[in-house]
Formats: structure tokens, sequence, C-alpha cells
């Protein structure tokens, strides 16, 4: 059974169709990267399956659940996590303070008034682990929003990991950023996707970064589906180059 | 700033506020002076722990302040004539009224959340002030005052001795200042903080957003409450005005002149704004625009209060 299913997904802006029927299934394990043009509807899709809006019409199934109408924390709840294109911390706390919010809310323990030793000694466990993955443990008592743009993002990135999440939503994760840190984020991205089996969708546009990570790709075009398939596949289609390039298909 | 330098200002203040009656009268002070400070700085303590630690600004914390103090009074002057009891009813009125108002306003935020809170606290304010028969309307609630509290063993005597409702009050602030910093300090305390730094990234970390706001409102107004029925016993009076949006709005000063990101801010902010009202009004009757020239320069120059100043150069 598909982790993903969204179908015939409409979303409306006024007399604007930013999203236009679209219907796609992601498999659990799957790596899905999402492109396509500049306005093209790729974040206002994000937006629907991660709950910040609801569609126009459609319906949107997370395992084998509908999740059109749910909340977005209830969305998380369920394992749908997600980083925005700009990138969304806390940027007054420290990395560690971040990585504890989202540590301790995924453990059930966001209504406590205290937690026990143990539990806590848990968290913090938990945290260097998450600190040492994101290649972020030696900046762990700075403030976020006093460092370099990558390591922000591999913060946010880790934040969305410690809710355990089965599916992941990357909205251009290496938008802004230089080759080094890009090659660093792209190997991130790769060693949760192979290690963890974990589910990932991401919109991206550097196509160093697709082809390199991508399972499969999906094309978006003025809202609707343009094209999907493997990365060859997508490489050699015409519709997808026309669209790129300008070119009359 | 470190965990030592913290420390050492809870000592300071716990030390200042516990032999505030002894030293008061000498520097030309007097014992109710220091009851108003620890009263006030506790519903701007209260109203603080929305605004500075969850990042929502209510115009309207007056309004269960009020309710508290009128609850108070009420319940002496009709019903018993028990502090405790009286207590109890004011704290649980201002508190329940929160929490009813709190799920019709919680969706709201910035400046519409501020003006929805300030309709509601206007609500209170002119019944207060309409029904006559029962209030006092303008006047004020008179012919009731606070009763020593039986102990069965003693009794103590917070009517006729000004230290000892110093002392009740300190008691009651300090429990109340213990439980604030302790919730701030737990999980809970800390999606609040979350919510405060980025709504958006909160949300989208699992925590309902909205329900939390709405815990962190009742858990600000039954504090607020507290200082409320604390006022209405101090002052062995209420009137209209301590539910007026003006009042409200001092509670707003005073923690944004002390450093609403700082625990202790809104008391010191008390403080300097209780003792400057207690000296410019016997000089002067415009003395409310010298405390907003006051705040305004406070503002200009210190955007993040007095304590926030204090907290940077020991930081640098």
């Amino acid at each position: 059974m598909s982790l993903l299913s969204v179908e015939n997904v409409t979303r409306r802006f006024g007399s604007l169709i930013a999203v236009d029927n679209v219907s796609m299934t992601v498999e659990p394990g799957e790596l899905r990267a999402v492109i396509g043009p500049n306005g093209a509807g790729k974040t206002t899709f994000f937006n629907l399956i991660s709950g910040f809006l609801q569609p126009t019409s459609g319906r949107i199934e997370f395992d084998g659940a509908d999740i059109t109408w749910m909340l977005p924390a209830r969305r998380v709840w369920r394992g749908i996590a997600r980083t925005f294109q700009i990138t969304e911390v806390f940027p007054e706390l420290s990395v560690r303070e971040n990585l504890r919010i989202a540590v301790e809310v995924a453990s059930g323990y966001r209504l406590r008034p205290w937690i026990s030793r143990a539990a806590a000694a848990e968290i913090a466990a938990r945290i260097d682990e998450l600190l040492a993955m994101g290649g972020i443990a030696g900046v762990a008592h700075r403030l976020v929003g006093e460092l370099s743009h990558g390591d922000q993002r591999a913060c946010e990135i880790m934040m969305a990991l410690a809710l355990k999440p089965r599916l992941l939503l990357l909205d251009e994760p290496t938008a802004g950023m230089g080759d080094q840190e890009t090659y660093n984020t792209t190997q991130l991205i790769r060693r949760l996707h192979r290690d963890q089996s974990l589910t990932v969708v991401l919109i991206e546009h550097d196509m160093r970064v697709i082809f390199h990570l991508a399972d499969r790709i999906t094309v978006l075009a003025e809202g609707a589906v343009l094209a999907e398939g493997t990365p060859p596949e997508i490489a050699a289609n015409a519709a997808v180059q026309a669209a790129y390039l300008g070119q009359a298909a | 700033m470190n965990s030592r330098a913290k420390r050492a200002a809870d000592i300071g203040v716990w030390v200042v506020l516990i032999t505030m009656p002894y030293w008061m009268t000498l520097i030309g002070g007097y014992t109710e002076l220091g009851s108003r400070v620890i009263v006030l700085g506790l519903a701007a303590m209260a109203l603080n722990f929305l605004l500075g630690f969850t990042g929502v600004l209510s115009f309207g914390h007056a309004a269960y302040f009020g309710l508290s103090a009128y609850g108070v009074g009420m319940t002496i002057h009709y019903l018993v004539p028990s502090t405790p009891l009286a207590f109890l009813i004011g704290v649980t009125v201002g508190t329940a009224a929160a929490a009813l108002i709190g799920p019709l306003i919680i969706r709201l935020r910035g400046v519409y959340f501020a003006m929805v809170t300030i309709a509601f606290g206007q609500v209170f304010y002119f019944i207060a002030f309409r029904w006559n028969s029962v209030t006092g309307g303008d006047d004020g609630l008179t012919g009731w005052r606070r009763v020593p509290i039986d102990l069965h063993f003693t009794t103590i005597n917070i009517l006729g001795n000004d230290k000892a409702f110093y002392y009740l009050a300190l008691i009651v602030f300090a429990a109340s200042a213990a439980v604030m910093a302790w919730l701030l300090r737990s999980p809970f305390g800390r999606t609040l903080l979350a919510i405060r730094e980025n709504e958006r990234r909160g949300r989208f970390l699992g925590i309902p957003v909205d329900r939390h706001i709405w815990m962190s409102w009742v858990i600000s107004c039954f504090f607020v409450s507290v200082a409320g029925a604390l006022y209405a016993l101090l002052n062995n009076f209420i009137d209209p005005r301590a539910l007026r949006w003006d009042q409200s709005g001092d509670f707003v000063i005073m923690a944004v002149l002390g450093g609403m990101r700082v625990f202790w801010g809104p008391l010191i902010g008390a403080a300097i704004f209780v003792v400057l009202q207690d000296y410019l009004s016997s000089q002067t009757e415009n003395w409310m625009s010298l405390i907003g020239l006051f705040f305004v320069l406070v503002v200009l120059f210190f955007p993040r209060g007095v304590l926030g100043l204090v907290r940077r150069r020991a930081a640098s």
C-alpha cells in the first residue's frame, strides 16, 4: 500500500489555480523529488500535504487514513514532518534547546509540568544522537540565529527528524547554499534515506542534487503534473525539456 | 547570563523582599508601599507569563485582576467575613471568566488579540461601573475590611498589622513565582517558548498551538487573579478603575519597563512604577505624563527593559 496518496487535488486562490488536479502516490522507503519551474505550485502542493493549506477539492490519504482536512499538529502526530523553503527554527534558542523541544514533543511530554531524571537523560541522549547525525554537535550551545545558513538548515532537518517521521517533506533543502554545504546536505539526506529507509519527498531546483538522490521525479508545471518517472526517463522527456527551456512543445 | 549569576539574582531578589519592611521606612517609604510593589509585581509577572514567555500581548488583564478583587470584596461584604474564603472565591471567579473567554480569543494574533482583550475587559468595567446597587458603581465597593485570619491556635492580625499583611502577601507571591518559574522550566514551558519564538515551527513540530496559548492564558489569568485578590485585601476597597483598560496598560508598562524576557523583569518594573507613582503623585497632578516620558525613554534606549540592559552588560 502507498504511504502517501494524493488524489485529484486542486487548490485555487481566487481565480488563480495554484495546484490543478494533481495526483501522486509515494511508496514506503521511496525518495521522490518534485521539480518544476518557478510558480509551478510545488510549495502549495507541499502545504496541502502538510496541512498548512486545505485543498479546494480532492483527497489526500496518509497510510490509509484520510488527512485532507486534518490539522497540521495531528498530521505530525501521524508521522508527517516538514521543513520550509525559508528555514523555520527558534532563532533565539540554542541548537540544543531547539532539538530538545522537538524531542520532548515527539516523546509525548508537551503537557508535562515536570519530567523524571530518567526521562530527561533519555531525551539528552536522543539530542546528542541527532546532533551527531546532523553534524552540528560542534555548535550545540550556540544560538541558532547566529549560525551559518547551512547549519541552520541542518538544525531544521534534525528537528523534523526528531519527530521520528514516516514521511519527511523537504522544501528546497539546499536553496541558497554554496557547493560544500549543498554536498553536505545531500549526503545527510542520502544517509537518512538509506540508513533508516525513511520516505522522503523533496522539492529541489539543483539538478545535481535531484539526480544524485531521487528514485522517482514528479514534474509540475503551471500547477499540473507534466511528467513522472525515474531520473533517466525525466531527463529524456521532451515535454520537460520544453517546460524548462521555454521552447514550444 | 550564566547560572551562577542567575542564582545570585534570585537570592538578591528574595533578600530584598524579605527584609523590605525593615528598611523601607528608613528611606522614606512605608510598609504598604512594599505590599503594593509585590502585589502589582505579581500581576505584571503573571501578564509576562503570557507576554514575555508565550509571545502573546494581552491588554485586558485588569479585567481578571479586577473581577477577582470584586469577588473578594463582595464575598466579605455580602457573604462571610472570611479572608481565605474570599480569596478563594475571588481567584476562582477571575480564572473561570478567563477560561470561558479564552476559546473566543485564542485564534487571534498580535494587535487583534490585544484589541479583543481590551473589549472584553471594558465589558466588565462597565458592569462594575453601572451596577450601583451591587458593586457600588463609580464610588467603588466600601464598607468591608480584610478579616484577621483565625488559625484556631493563633490569629494572624493582617488587619491591624501592616507587616503581617506584607508577609502574608509575600508568601502568596513566593508560591506564585515558584510555580511560574517551575512551569517555564518544564517541557510544557518550553512549548510556550517555542510558540513565542516561531509559531509556525511549533505547529509543525506537532504542538497544538491554539490549545497551548489557551493554557498559558488561563495560567496567566489565574496568577493575575491571585494578585487582584491581594490588591482588594491590601486596599480594603475596590473600584471599577481596577478593571479598566488603563490598569491593563499599567501592567504592560511594568513588564516592558523591567524587561519582559527576564523572569524578575516585571517585578523590577513594578517597583519603579509604584515608587515613581508614589513620589511623583505627591508632587504633581500630572504624574502620569512623567511616567509616560520615562517609559518612552526606556523603550527608546533600552528596548529590552532595565533588566535586559543589566543582563547584556553582564554578557559582554
